[in-house]
């Protein structure tokens, strides 16, 4: 060892930046992830709000698959008015059959006329599953008779005839003529399924939130994009032009509104006006939180730099300064879709909006109008079940979403 | 503070003004006006119509005016206290409108006071209970109240008032009262019945109410005077009544604005359902035959009442909260 060693030691090794601070994989996968992905993290972590958007999806896509989900068609009409929703048994009399119902016996009680149905244990019904039934136009566009649930195609008799030696009963087909009925939820005033008509009413009641809040997006971002970045005159105009539409009581301009549209016009028409009046009254809080934004963000040195280079104010409000916040808007409009429901089905019931036969929530619940049906036919009101879920699904979605925008909380 | 109010009380002009425009619009949409649709029934029920009769008519009201005078005249008959013609009822709106205003402005105030009460102490339990128990189940109650469509609570408490306590189905009093003298019973009668309506209306505001007082009353738990405050040993109790509390009421008394119009809008629906004698009902017809001067009645005196409902809030938060009122003055 006589030789030299050099008086500063040098390492050969190439020079790692991180070797102090080593990032771990998390660290690193944290650092380089996109904003949505970071989101998408922060609302795995939110129970709730991962529930409410699972049973969301799961509302739509009995909506998307609708004819294949309904057991009967929407407007197939049977002979069974006003009858109970029967409920699903698996055994009969300690024996295993599967998942069937009882057939109804029907009575006419001449004194009050009305119409009584009870089950009849003799008659049983097997629920078939993936099986052919109505015939239905799926999305108006393909022919086909299968669906997910059907009622029995045969009705079973249950035979007590127990002799000594086989002392199991026994169960013989009736005829194949005599199917069964599968009314889950009872039947309404025409004799239709409630369960399959509340199946179609989810595709109308779940598109209008869609597409009134997609509508009224469109309004708030424009108009609040203008106010915001302009500011002065144009922002004194829209803020009052908020205020006002602000004092009115939702509802009866809704109703003054909705009693413009002219009678004659199509389902379809009738449809997208309601949603443009349901979104009318609902932009303005979306104008206020895109305006209050892009105050502040329009005084931002990028901003300067895209307006230096010429670009025109629709390419910097579209390209440089909504995408900064868009997560955080989209999340405040889904709170809004709940309120747009319940506006649908508070005018439906009242008539005022959609009309048979187009089918939605509320023009179910306009059947259930009057007080009879609460004493009488309470399995009518059911259709209110799915808009309760529903709300209260957006609404803790809705929040969840709103937290996991929020990059400053954790 | 007088200052501020006189401010406050010219914005409203042009809101009112513009609001009227509005209204006026809405109800001129449709295409035709009443006579038209009028004629129309009568042509089909196979009966004849004078002409002479139609175009007196018209001219009476003001039909074959352009749109900008019948506006004014209108407005400025609204200001004057005459409201137009109800061709419905055949009677001047005024008398129509009368007493349903009335009693439309008296639930909504009893259920303004019934929110009140229901969601102070419950908002404030929540947050001072916050992830108890207690504050779960309240919470969950109170997205259920948020969720459910009132109409059809209103059904259900209709039905079960019905069964349970005797009560008279609809209405806001027993039948046998109606164009009777106010008497004690008659008052008693009308309470009896003016509870289900409040708790149906008032439902979802309560709800709404309970979450944002617990969240504002939680914002302000959070911060550092109430840790000074328990660092120098103030009681709990005493400690909460004499500070976050009284900033959580500032926000309550801002809400009324926010309150009003929600209440006015579920007050409208409910009563068509309890067929109580308020607005609702009547506006529901009055839209549907086009019966334009008694709608537009109805609108504006709705928008009127949110609009001072607002005043009010907007005052009160004055007298309770300096710094806005300081605000008003120096941005002048």
């Amino acid at each position: 060892m006589s030789q030299s060693t050099p008086r500063h030691f040098v390492s050969e090794e190439p020079f790692d930046p991180y070797s102090v601070e080593k990032l771990s994989k998390n660290q690193e996968s944290l650092y380089l992830a996109s904003q949505w992905r970071l989101m998408w993290w922060k609302l795995k972590k939110h129970r709730l709000a991962l529930i409410s958007g699972f049973i969301l999806l799961l509302f739509y896509l009995v909506a998307a698959l609708a004819e294949w989900f309904a057991p009967y068609d929407l407007h197939t009409r049977t002979r069974f008015i006003h009858a109970p929703p029967q409920a699903i048994h698996l055994f009969h009399e300690g024996k295993f059959i599967g998942p069937f119902v009882y057939g109804y016996n029907f009575k006419l009680d001449m004194n009050t006329l009305k119409r009584e149905f009870s089950p009849d244990e003799n008659k049983i019904q097997p629920i078939r599953f993936f099986c052919s039934g109505d015939s239905y136009r799926f999305w108006g566009l393909l022919e086909s008779r299968f669906h997910f649930v059907c009622p029995s195609a045969e009705t079973l008799k249950y035979d007590p005839g127990i002799d000594s030696l086989n002392p199991t009963p026994t169960y013989s087909f009736i005829s194949k003529s005599q199917a069964g009925e599968l009314f889950l939820l009872g039947t309404d005033r025409l004799g239709r399924d409630l369960l399959s008509r509340i199946i179609y009413g989810s595709r109308i009641s779940l598109t209008i939130g869609l597409v009134g809040i997609a509508v009224s997006f469109f309004l708030g971002m424009v108009i609040g994009g203008l106010a915001g970045y302009f500011g002065g005159w144009v922002d004194a105009l829209v803020q009052r032009l908020i205020e006002v539409l602000r004092s009115f009581p939702e509802i009866p301009l809704w109703m003054a509104l909705s009693a413009v549209l002219p009678v004659t016009w199509s389902p379809l028409l009738i449809f997208l006006g309601i949603t443009i009046i349901l979104a009318l009254l609902d932009w303005t809080g979306l104008a206020r939180a895109v305006r209050s934004k892009l105050m502040a963000l329009r005084e931002e040195d990028y901003c300067t730099a895209a307006q230096l280079m010429g670009a025109k104010p629709g390419r910097i409000i579209g390209r440089h300064l909504l995408p900064g916040f868009m997560s955080h808007l989209i999340a405040s409009a889904s709170l809004s879709i709940p309120g747009m429901i319940l506006g649908e089905t508070a005018l439906s019931f009242l008539g005022l909006g959609l009309r048979p036969p187009i089918t939605s929530w509320g023009v179910l619940l306009n059947e259930a109008q009057n007080i009879n049906v609460v004493a009488l036919y309470p399995w009518l009101m059911l259709p209110v079940v799915p808009v309760i879920v529903i709300i209260l699904a957006f609404n803790f979605f809705g929040d969840g979403l709103r937290d996991a925008a929020d990059p400053y909380k954790n | 503070m007088l200052r501020y109010s006189i401010r406050r009380l010219l914005t409203m002009i042009p809101t009112l003004i513009a609001i009227s425009v509005i209204v006026f619009v809405i109800i001129q949409l449709p295409p035709g006006d009443y006579l038209e649709s009028h004629i129309a029934t009568m042509q089909a029920q196979g009966e004849s119509i004078d002409q002479k009769k139609i175009a007196f008519l018209r001219e009476q009201y003001g039909l074959d005016q352009p749109m900008w005078k019948q506006y004014l005249d209108w407005a400025f008959g609204f200001m004057q206290g005459d409201l137009g013609y109800s061709f419905e009822y055949d009677m001047p709106v005024n008398d129509v409108i009368g007493d349903r205003m009335f009693l439309t402005i008296l639930i909504s105030i009893v259920t303004i006071v019934f929110t009140w009460l229901i969601a102070f102490p419950i908002g404030i339990y929540s947050a001072t209970h916050q992830y108890s128990w207690g504050d779960y189940g309240l919470t969950f109650i109170g997205f259920i109240g948020l969720a459910t469509p009132n109409f059809l609570l209103a059904l259900v408490m209709l039905y079960f008032a019905n069964v349970y306590f005797g009560t008279s189905i609809g209405g806001l009093m027993d039948p046998r009262f109606i164009d009777e003298p106010m008497s004690s019973e008659k008052l008693l009668s009308i309470l009896e019945h003016l509870w289900i309506p409040v708790i149906v209306i008032g439902t979802s505001g309560t709800a709404a109410m309970i979450r944002r007082l617990r969240a504002n009353l939680l914002d302000e738990l959070g911060k550092q005077y109430v840790t000074t405050g328990k660092a120098k040993g103030l009681p709990p109790g005493k400690l909460l009544r004499k500070y976050p509390l009284r900033m959580a009421l500032n926000f309550f008394v801002a809400d009324i604005g926010n309150l009003l119009p929600s209440i006015i809008s579920g007050a409208e629906v409910t009563a068509v359902v309890l067929s109580l004698p308020t607005t609702g009902p009547l506006l529901i017809a009055s839209l549907q035959s086009q019966d334009m001067y008694l709608a537009g009645s109805f609108l504006m005196f709705l928008a009127i009442l949110t609009v001072l409902g607002m005043l009010v809030s907007d005052l009160l938060l004055a007298v309770l909260d300096p710094r806005i009122r300081l605000q008003g003055s120096i941005s002048k």
